[in-house]
């Protein structure tokens, strides 16, 4: 209607949609101490500490992108996703998206934006999802044609027309995540934020929701920010991956760029005329399986060149594949390798500790 | 409103903001409506369950007269009681908010209060609509038991008020309503700060009870002296928000305030439920912010 504060936002010429310079939160936590004992005491001293959820993260998205945010629990994913939706406010650093502070809540920025947390609904449990959609049309003053033909396109993409029409507490976990998307897109947000969109789902399910979210993506140009444990839905979606652990960036560019820059081997598998003599392989390489005439090898990738010349002459092969490693190994490895700024306990799953107070 | 995006052109058509608020805030009514339906067995029977404390109360003064040869207790006779009880009756149907501070409070603490930060909707607004539905179902529910009571204890009534009064009476219940929903909401909100609120909610719910005209008509106070010279305890609770949220209502039906103190009163409340609105939005908005900042 008016053009106050727009404008500035996105720029054909590609001005970020999301922009973050060192963004980071701490939490301070209370140690509850076991036993009825502690208990009591702790009504007079309490111990708390702060946990740094997120350290000084930088990062910027333009339109139409698809990022995926990897790490292991509690390296804070979420609490990212919190920030840029608004609903936490940063310690330090700040945030752009969409031209707007997140946090200051700004209608005209809610409007443009979606959020998709796991299980925590915005579907009403009791009624029908057409119900909800219809307060979500109000919620975002959508207009009715638009509204209709918007959620008609949704719905068909999913296949899930009749089930907006059931009661939500009767659908099964899948169905309840996709009619959750639907409600998300009805207002065509700019921004999407979805937290493990996918957990918990079948691979039916799961295959679904990524041939929706990409055409959604690509047809609609909508900006995607997407936290998983999946590497299904990374290896889908996403061309741009950003590896989280212990609250700083670890890793951020394509996918392949992972695999280039982590891994060291490659599996090489063979069917040989006869089973092995025991450690008849080793010379090759790490054996990492066995069965019968089938063997697996890690092969480091540097002599991979000069190891399977060597493998075809000297034994009975009747077949071989040279494969990546799984993606998944490679991002464990990643998780587990990365320094841990302040930890005695490098391999803890939860944010480090930093500093202790009375 | 203004939309920004040039690749997605007037998307989201503004409807127009005022008529926009009002069609949210009918949508939300029709569907916590419908959400009230869904559990209607309940419903109807904590409806019918409410009117089990009445008839002890009337059972109780009963006895009371029984056993005292006076023919009324500070300025009530045994008829206005009963009346009066019955009255107090409607007021707690408009006032009385079951749920609501420990929904809010549990909306906190499992973090479904999320959604209202991320949606450009306002979280009070979308409570009074939900409530307004679910009193709406509950009078819809209530009226044939309500109008039998009444009609069986017709005996015990003064003659009807006049219109004046009636509109007055009308004004009173409304205001009750709103003071009612406020005073909770507000309480339910201390869940920002603490995780546990039932405790505080119980506290509230006894000086309710005392302090409202729940248990005995407020006036009765009187004549029990504060230690301050021409200051009655009614004088003192007259200032409380409380007795607006069940006695004062009840009070303009019977005719127990009149004239200037009718409209001293009135006004009271209308302050109460001002100064409440406030209080409230002050908590959510302060809430929210030690929310975003500690928790999320």
């Amino acid at each position: 209607m008016h053009n106050s504060n727009r404008g500035e936002p996105v720029d054909p010429g590609g001005s970020p949609v999301i922009s973050v310079d060192s963004l980071a939160k701490e939490y301070r936590v209370y140690d509850k101490p076991e036993g009825l004992l502690a208990s009591v005491t702790g009504l007079f001293h309490r111990t708390s500490r702060v946990v740094e959820a997120l350290r000084g993260v930088s990062l910027s998205v333009g339109k139409g992108e698809f990022v995926a945010l990897l790490g292991p629990n509690g390296a804070g994913k979420t609490t990212f996703l919190k920030l840029l939706s608004g609903i936490i406010t940063p310690s330090r650093g700040t945030a752009r998206v969409l031209g707007h502070v997140p946090w200051e809540r700004a209608d005209d920025f809610r409007r443009r934006f979606a959020l998709v947390m796991g299980q925590r609904n915005q579907l009403w449990w009791d009624l029908p999802a057409a119900e909800s959609f219809r307060l979500h049309k109000e919620i975002y003053r959508i207009d009715s044609a638009r509204f209709e033909r918007t959620r008609d396109e949704l719905v068909d993409l999913l296949g899930v027309r009749q089930l907006m029409l059931q009661p939500v507490r009767e659908l099964s976990l899948g169905e309840r995540m996709k009619l959750e998307l639907v409600a998300a897109l009805l207002h065509e947000p700019e921004v999407l934020f979805l937290d493990e969109p996918t957990i918990g789902l079948d691979v039916v399910a799961q295959h679904l929701i990524h041939t929706f979210l990409k055409a959604v993506q690509v047809e609609r140009r909508v900006t995607v920010v997407l936290t998983t444990h999946y590497m299904k839905d990374v290896a889908a979606l996403c061309e741009r991956v950003v590896v989280i652990t212990h609250g700083s960036i670890l890793h951020d560019g394509p996918l392949e760029e992972i695999v280039d820059r982590f891994t060291t081997h490659k599996i090489v598998t063979l069917d040989l005329d006869a089973t092995p003599a025991p450690g008849q392989m080793e010379r090759f390489g790490f054996p990492c399986e066995i069965r019968g005439p089938r063997v697996t090898l890690r092969i480091d990738r540097t002599r991979i060149a000069d190891v399977l010349p060597e493998i075809l002459r000297s034994e009975d092969v009747r077949d071989v594949s040279v494969e990546d490693v799984p993606l998944e190994e490679i991002v464990a490895e990643l998780f587990r390798a990365a320094p841990n700024p302040s930890g005695p306990n490098p391999s803890g799953p939860k944010p480090s500790v930093v500093e202790a107070t009375a | 409103m203004s939309h920004a995006a040039p690749a997605a052109p007037s998307s989201s058509t503004p409807v127009g903001r005022p008529f926009a608020g009002l069609r949210i805030w009918f949508t939300m009514l029709a569907i916590c409506l419908e959400e009230r339906l869904v559990y209607r067995g309940d419903f109807i029977i904590g409806t019918l369950m409410r009117f089990l404390p009445i008839v002890t109360q009337v059972f109780l003064w009963t006895a009371v007269f029984n056993a005292t040869s006076r023919a009324d207790i500070a300025g009530y006779s045994r008829n206005d009681i009963v009346a009066y009880y019955l009255l107090t009756m409607v007021t707690r149907a408009f006032s009385s908010m079951p749920g609501l501070s420990g929904g809010i409070a549990r909306s906190v603490r499992d973090g479904s209060v999320k959604k209202y930060l991320v949606q450009p909707v306002d979280y009070v607004g979308y409570l009074l609509a939900a409530r307004i539905a679910h009193k709406l179902i509950y009078y819809i529910v209530a009226f044939l038991p309500f109008a039998g009571v009444f009609y069986v204890c017709r005996s015990y009534f003064p003659p009807v008020p006049e219109v004046g009064t009636i509109a007055l009476y009308v004004v009173s219940l409304v205001l009750s309503f709103l003071l009612g929903f406020l005073l909770e909401a507000t309480l339910g909100m201390l869940g920002f700060w603490f995780l546990e609120v039932s405790s505080i909610i119980f506290a509230y719910m006894l000086v309710q009870y005392l302090l409202s005209g729940h248990m005995f008509p407020i006036d009765m106070l009187a004549d029990i002296p504060t230690g301050i010279s021409g200051i009655s305890a009614a004088d003192v609770v007259r200032w409380l928000p409380f007795e607006y949220t069940a006695y004062f209502p009840a009070a303009v039906w019977l005719g127990k305030v009149q004239g200037a103190a009718l409209f001293r009163d009135l006004a009271i409340e209308a302050a109460w439920v001002v100064v409440m609105a406030v209080a409230c939005r002050i908590a959510w908005w302060r809430g929210t912010r030690r929310y975003s900042a500690f928790g999320g």
